[in-house]
């Protein structure tokens, strides 16, 4: 059956077992959906930097609204698209605080660009994890600004026609274009299918813990982190979760390519 | 700046009251005619006369501004933004979500004519926008209306002490005039307030979090949220509702106005009372909640007539037939467009009802 395989980073620890930044509450995201495992990689390197009492999580709004039931952090909830605005606001007060918020592609590049491209360019001591997956997940798969062309999604019946509606948007291409950020990452998240084997490599997940703790360590050090996370939404990209890891490894791992687009602090050298 | 004597416009004296009581953190995007509100603050930012005034920040937007206000004000932090109608319009989705998670916050309107751009000149035709909560879902916002430069000064305190107490966002509502106008002002030499926040979202302790969100899928759960608010805004409704009143008590007819029309209804008093018509005046100073209590108490002391004079069509007329519950005549007499009517049309009206 399936075996999981990759060759765990030599410098992180997986926390097994419980975890005092997770509540243990059963989780609501459909099974195989990245939303999941990113909050583990969240809470655990809460814990390895032994933030949990300094830490606000900002809810955005998508199927991340919940992170709060999860995650056991004081939260606050911000209106669709303006979580980078709230943790603003809340990191201009409290400059000890460690704030971060897990927005979804619709939310970040959509309806929110501008507050995250103006926290991107103050600068601001933040971090956001963006699950892409290409579509409004919690609103029942609708077009996103993210949705690559020729995707059927329930707004676009016949497949996204990029003459229509512009081409997908890049948003950590657009934030590695700014001054302001010091960290921006691009992981795909998904356990990867390895060929036609039962084989699945977990380098996406392993890739994403390390870069989770050094977005943290990026704010804790003063600088704006961003890391976008390419995942999958199986339910509503109407596939199987087999099928949805492959999608998102193999094709839209070439529109959204990987990398480490910025380190001004030079974390990932440690 | 001094304690004592000042001679100021209303928007700086608001931001100077604002100061003086405690303010930490201000975020908005520029909008005339209340520029000199952030520009006086950007002005007093880092002053070692407001050490509390840690935060001055200009957003990108009214939205982000909102937004900003909402994440310091979650932290237990003494904010305020300030704005006009165009401004005050995108405000509303943070001030729903912020009625929503009880979260404290001043928010300045000095309204300006017209919907739309408009114009710059007074008007109080965000009146319903404000009083009834502007946004989605139903809430309330708490609104005060100052009538001078000294009230611009005085209401940030005042607004912060009912902010914090019932955890809601009150409005201050002005106009461009009062904005705009310069007087001599006193400000009282009063040390902030501080207000317990043990709800504030700053760090969980222990085992005790704070999550401050605004979503209940749950029906039950919503429907208990609602009617938790429901009964805080009656609490506000029966405690807090002030206004002020001039030759009233005597009166056969009660001008009603507010903000900047209730200074030219007290001249307009004066004058009727010099050619012997019984007028007096009846000013709200809380808008929501509508002082219907003292309105009504008119009524009974045998007023009959009442004329609602506003820089409106005819906004906060509805308030006042609500409160009088069919009793007494009522009409109105308004101005719109940046004009204000003058004392003596005001006159003119009121001396054609009582003949
Ligand atoms: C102002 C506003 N407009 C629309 C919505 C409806 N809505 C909720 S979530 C969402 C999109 C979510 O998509 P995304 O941000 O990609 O998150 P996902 O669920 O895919 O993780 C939309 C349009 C809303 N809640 N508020
Ligand atoms: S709808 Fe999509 S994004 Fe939301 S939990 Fe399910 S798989 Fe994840
Ligand atoms: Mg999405």
């Amino acid at each position: 059956m399936t075996v999981v395989q990759g060759a765990p980073a030599a410098e992180y620890e997986v926390k097994l077992g419980r975890l005092s930044t997770l509540t243990g509450r059963p989780t609501h995201y459909c099974a195989g959906c990245e939303h999941g495992i990113l909050t583990r990689l969240v809470a655990n390197a809460i814990e390895e930097l032994g933030l949990r009492e300094r830490t606000v999580l900002v809810d955005s709004v998508g199927c991340s609204v919940f992170a709060h039931d999860y995650i056991n952090t004081d939260a606050v909830q911000a209106p669709h698209g303006r979580a980078p605005a709230v943790m603003s606001g809340i990191k201009r007060v409290r400059p000890d605080l460690m704030v971060f918020a897990v927005q979804g592609d619709g939310d970040a590049v959509s309806i929110g660009l501008l507050e995250l491209l103006y926290a991107a360019n103050r600068a601001e001591p933040i971090t956001i994890f963006l699950v892409n997956n290409a579509i409004y997940g919690m609103t029942g798969g609708q077009m996103a600004p993210t949705t690559p062309e020729g995707m059927v999604t329930t707004t676009t019946p016949q497949g996204r026609d990029v003459a229509e509606t512009g081409r997908p948007l890049d948003a950590t291409k657009l934030l590695a274009g700014l001054d302001g950020p010091s960290y921006v990452k691009r992981v795909v998240l998904p356990i990867a299918p390895m060929g036609s084997t039962d084989l699945y490599s977990a380098r996406g997940p392993l890739e994403g813990a390390k870069s989770v703790l050094n977005a943290f360590k990026v704010q804790m050090r003063g600088g704006f982190s961003f890391v976008e996370f390419v995942s999958t939404c199986s339910i509503n990209w109407k596939m199987s979760v087999l099928e949805s890891k492959r999608f998102a490894t193999e094709t839209l791992a070439k529109l959204f390519p990987p990398g480490l687009y910025k380190d001004k602090l030079g974390v990932e050298k440690g | 700046m001094m304690d004592g004597r000042d001679f100021m416009k209303g928007n700086e004296a608001l931001a100077i009251g604002a100061l003086k009581a405690g303010l930490n953190a201000y975020f908005a995007y520029p909008i005339t005619p209340s520029s000199e509100v952030p520009e006086t603050l950007a002005r007093e930012f880092k002053s070692p006369e407001y050490p509390e005034f840690r935060m001055f920040l200009q957003a990108a937007s009214e939205l982000e501004a909102i937004s900003m206000v909402i994440g310091a004000a979650s932290t237990g932090a003494k904010v305020m933004t300030a704005t006009s109608g165009p401004g005050f319009s995108l405000k509303q989705e943070g001030m729903s979500y912020a009625a929503a998670m009880e979260l404290p916050f001043l928010v300045a309107d000095v309204n300006r004519a017209g919907p739309g751009l408009g114009n710059l000149g007074p008007e109080q035709s965000d009146y319903l926008q404000a009083t009834r909560g502007g946004g989605h879902g139903g809430y309330r916002n708490i609104v005060l209306a100052p009538n001078s430069v000294q009230e611009m000064a005085a209401f940030p305190g005042l607004g912060f002490s009912l902010a914090f107490k019932y955890r809601n966002p009150v409005v201050i509502l002005a106009d461009a005039f009062l904005g705009q106008l310069k007087e001599d002002i006193v400000f009282p030499k009063i040390a902030p307030e501080r207000f317990p926040t043990p709800w504030a979202a700053s760090g969980a302790r222990g085992a005790e979090r704070h999550v401050l969100a605004s979503l209940h899928l749950d029906f039950e759960d919503q429907s208990r949220h609602a009617e938790h608010l429901a009964r805080k805004y009656e609490e506000v409704e029966s405690a807090e509702q002030r206004s002020d009143s001039y030759m009233a008590s005597d009166a056969d007819v009660v001008l009603v106005a507010y903000g900047v029309v209730a200074r030219l209804c007290r001249r307009a008093v004066k004058e009727l009372r010099e050619r012997r018509v019984r007028a007096g005046l009846f000013r709200p100073v809380t808008l929501s909640p509508f002082p219907s209590n003292d309105l009504k108490a008119l009524v009974d002391k045998g007023v009959k007539k009442f004329v609602v004079v506003e820089l409106n069509a005819g906004q906060m007329i509805l308030d006042v037939r609500l409160a009088l519950e069919g009793r007494g005549q009522i009409e109105s007499v308004h101005k719109m467009g940046g004009l204000l009517p003058a004392a003596s049309d005001v006159v003119r009206r009121v001396e054609a009802l009582s003949k």
